[in-house]
């Protein structure tokens, strides 16, 4: 049986109090819950604070370039289905580095998990605003506040009509556990956009600013309903509901290729006797 | 006729059909087992415009095109007035009856009544077919290869065409012929540009993922990896940008699917950052770049060698890195082989340089000798590892040893930052050392690899000209021609140009009287 354990302990580069501690266990938990062994899985992240949460999970890892882990997840995934595919980073380097990769991951449908640690500030280059920083959001960078408007991720995948979108946060653990574990075993594109604080950078949506907001979705909550999902996804205000918000069976992306048919690209042989049948095709 | 080639030039608007014509002619030929190089040029546009397709066709092989010609298919009237001043004296022009040109050398063909003015390229090769002296039946054949499968009703309505515009041409004077020498037991050849040489090179090293955005005149890379790799196991997808299909292909050659992408001067630029990120993970990754006129967008569909430097230096930071340049179809599969071997063997970006005039030029080639070859091997289980594993664990030759995520129990930890040897990442001076010296490390042995430049002709010549890629033919045929003339005169092609090893080519260029590089560039390198 697989435990925690099996996952590691690792000194981190994080602030004390970060929520990336709090994920990095729920992330953990999942893992073990889903009964899946360090080998089965890869880790593949950018760059930031939260790409860097793969190197104290004991699993195979890609930690890439900024913004662009969800291209080499899905290379990874199509060389070898088998393989239970995470991303995780964070709101910089998804939503904006990565942000065209975002859409085309949705679009696309590949059976992996994206995990958004979403603070709403670039922590490691230590305080500007990100495409999910809010309005009063003053930075050095931004100081007269931040002049965009804020980037939600949540309702931009349900009204793309992604297979899994949820929204979770640091400071509900086991909440958040499960809808990880509910990402993973999601047959398609799972995005889990999960809150946490920047005790360092974002002095504006602190713990305490989440905790009061965030409240899980009621039980009879249907997230197969796209109308209700679009508005639950676009509420932010007083209240921001957690939990798996909207749901679909879409085909995945590598059930299409008949060429994954005979198992994963990795094991299949190259058949030079066909190839050879091929070549004549250019006399 | 001169120097034993026969040309000819198709000239119309984008949409007439020209590169049928091209494409039909070249199979004739190269069934017939003539040498043959077709080049094409066309503008950056799907209808209008001006476009040519230039084909030369010898008995002695030839490996460049000619500028002056000795048959113009005029589709339409501007082709005459643009190209007439390239047609030899015994020259002809092949037209629409209803064009008015008034020239002595126009066969006025009348199309409308041999092709219902729907078939006109076809029955186009029907008259040079029989002026060439061709055997119709010979023509049908290909016929039947380019649509009997698609659609049985074209075919025959084209069929109707070939055949009435062959026997048509078969009333012309005598004057007209220009009937090719015959060719004593041809060896079969196929008819294949650089692109479809470079997709079957790969295929046969066993490329199992490409992904690609886009961009002449590479597209029809990957586009022929989906056509003939359909039987082979493997996936092309298209990717949101160049960016993205850079790090799929590191994805997933890093799972252990050996991969290619293919793009041009722009598109590579956006693929940079990832070189990078291929030497520092060190992932097998295989990169052509066929060239096309920039800046920026330069000249979309037209021909230049001016991207050396830039995929030379293309990458932040110190790693190693080997660039083929092939000169011929039969180097388009042969390095693009290499290539894939190299990648694997020091686990890196190797590249392919080309150029559009490469890529979609079409010479009639022996088939490739697939009995002698083997795929790349992506590593399988090593039982001999030391534990835990450690993927850039450091040795004397720089290569660690490449394990595949979830292909063992063994975790495989790759990463974009200075890291330690089992992957994690580590800002310690004495290990970012280690691992620069074992990234360059790997420098010798691909250097120890490296394929010397070709020397030919002359012993202390006159003139040396050093050429690089695809003007390797031309190079050679100019070179041989002032030799004829009574010049010393030596040729120094380098099909890899990238790492250099100075001793294979120093002495030759201390020997030679006059050095001159030819490449199409404006500057001297």
């Amino acid at each position: 049986m697989v435990t925690v354990d099996d996952y590691g302990t690792y000194q981190t580069a994080w602030c004390p109090g970060c929520g990336n501690f709090p994920i990095l266990k729920a992330v953990k938990q999942a893992l073990v819950a889903s009964a899946l062994m360090p080998h089965q899985v890869l880790l593949v992240s950018g760059i930031g604070q939260a790409a860097k949460a793969p190197h104290y999970i004991n699993a195979n890892i890609f930690n890439g370039l900024h913004g662009r882990a969800l291209p080499v997840a899905t290379g990874s995934k199509l060389a070898n289905p088998e393989l239970t595919v995470v991303v995780e980073s964070g709101d910089g380097c998804i939503y904006a580095e990565g942000g065209n990769h975002l859409l085309a991951a949705i679009r696309r449908n590949v059976d992996l998990t994206l995990l958004v640690h979403n603070n709403q500030v670039y922590g490691l280059t230590k305080g500007q605003a990100s495409p999910t920083s809010e309005g009063d959001f003053v930075t050095k960078a931004q100081p007269r506040g931040v002049t965009s408007y804020p980037f939600n991720a949540v309702a931009v995948a349900v009204a793309m009509q992604a297979g899994f979108v949820a929204r979770g946060f640091s400071g509900m653990i086991d909440h958040l556990q499960t809808l990880i574990q509910q990402a993973i075993a999601h047959h398609g594109f799972s995005l889990v956009d999960i809150l946490q604080p920047c005790v360092s950078f974002n002095k504006m949506n602190t713990f305490a600013w989440y905790k009061q907001r965030c409240q899980d979705l009621p039980s009879d909550y249907d997230p197969t309903d796209f109308e209700a999902a679009m508005k639950v996804a676009r509420e932010w205000e007083e209240r921001i509901p957690v939990g798996l918000i909207y749901r679909n069976e879409r085909t995945a992306f590598e059930d299409r290729f008949p060429a994954l048919d005979r198992g994963p690209l990795v094991g299949q042989e190259v058949d030079l006797e066909k190839l050879k049948e091929t070549m004549e095709e250019y006399r | 006729m001169r120097d034993g080639s026969f040309n000819i030039l198709i000239g119309g608007e984008a949409g007439q059909g020209l590169a049928t014509i091209g494409d039909f002619l070249s199979k004739a030929f190269g069934r017939c087992v003539y040498s043959l190089v077709t080049t094409s040029a066309y503008e950056s546009r799907v209808r209008g415009g001006h476009s040519t397709v230039a084909l030369r066709v010898s008995v002695e092989e030839v490996a460049s095109p000619n500028e002056s010609f000795d048959l113009l298919v005029a589709l339409n009237p501007e082709s005459v007035k643009l190209h007439r001043q390239d047609l030899s004296a015994q020259g002809l022009i092949i037209l629409d009856e209803a064009f008015e040109v008034d020239d002595e050398a126009c066969i006025r063909v009348p199309f409308k009544e041999l092709a219902k003015g729907k078939f006109s390229n076809i029955a186009a090769v029907g008259v040079v077919g029989f002026l060439l002296g061709l055997e119709e039946q010979a023509l049908l054949r290909v016929l039947e290869d380019f649509f009997s499968r698609k659609n049985p009703q074209l075919a025959r309505e084209n069929q109707e065409a070939l055949t009435k515009a062959f026997r048509w041409a078969s009333e012309l004077p005598p004057s007209f012929h220009r009937t090719l020498p015959p060719i004593s037991d041809p060896p079969s050849r196929l008819i294949i540009n650089g692109n479809q040489a470079i997709a079957l090179g790969a295929l046969s090293a066993g490329v199992k993922f490409s992904s690609f955005y886009p961009m002449s005149p590479a597209t029809s890379i990957p586009l022929e990896l989906i056509d003939k790799g359909k039987q082979m196991g493997l996936i092309v997808e298209q990717a949101e940008d160049e960016i993205a299909a850079v790090n799929m292909a590191i994805g997933a050659s890093f799972a252990g699917a050996p991969s290619m992408v293919a793009t041009s001067g722009g598109g590579f630029a956006l693929m940079v950052e990832a070189v990078s990120l291929a030497a520092a993970s060190e992932t097998p990754l295989v990169i052509v770049v066929a060239q096309r006129p920039g800046p920026a967008t330069g000249l979309p569909t037209r021909t230049e060698q001016a991207d050396l430097e830039f995929v030379l230096h293309a990458g932040h930071g110190e790693f190693p890195r080997a660039i083929f340049a092939p000169g011929t179809i039969e180097e388009c599969f042969h390095l693009t082989r290499k290539a894939f071997e190299l990648a694997e063997r020091y686990q890196g970006p190797m590249f392919l340089l080309t150029d559009q005039f490469l890529a979609d030029s079409y010479r009639a080639v022996k088939p490739f000798d697939l009995k002698s070859i083997s795929p790349v091997q992506a590593p399988s289980e090593v039982s001999a590892l030391s534990t835990p594993y450690r993927r850039y664990a450091v040795t004397d030759s720089g290569v660690s040893p490449r394990l595949l995520p979830g292909r063992s129990e063994h975790l495989v930890v790759a990463d974009s930052h200075e890291h330690t040897e089992n992957g994690h990442i580590t800002e310690d001076p004495s290990v970012r050392k280690l691992m620069v010296e074992k990234r360059l490390r790997k420098l010798k042995a691909i250097r120890a690899d490296a394929i010397p430049p070709q020397t030919d002709g002359d012993v202390n010549p006159e003139l040396l000209l050093v050429s690089w890629g695809s003007s390797k033919g031309a190079v050679s045929e100019a070179a041989a021609r002032m030799r004829s003339k009574g010049r010393a005169v030596a040729t120094l092609h380098f099909s890899q140009v990238w790492p250099l090893v100075e001793e294979q080519f120093t002495e030759a260029l201390k020997e030679a009287g006059e050095v001159v590089c030819v490449e199409a560039n404006a500057r001297q390198v």
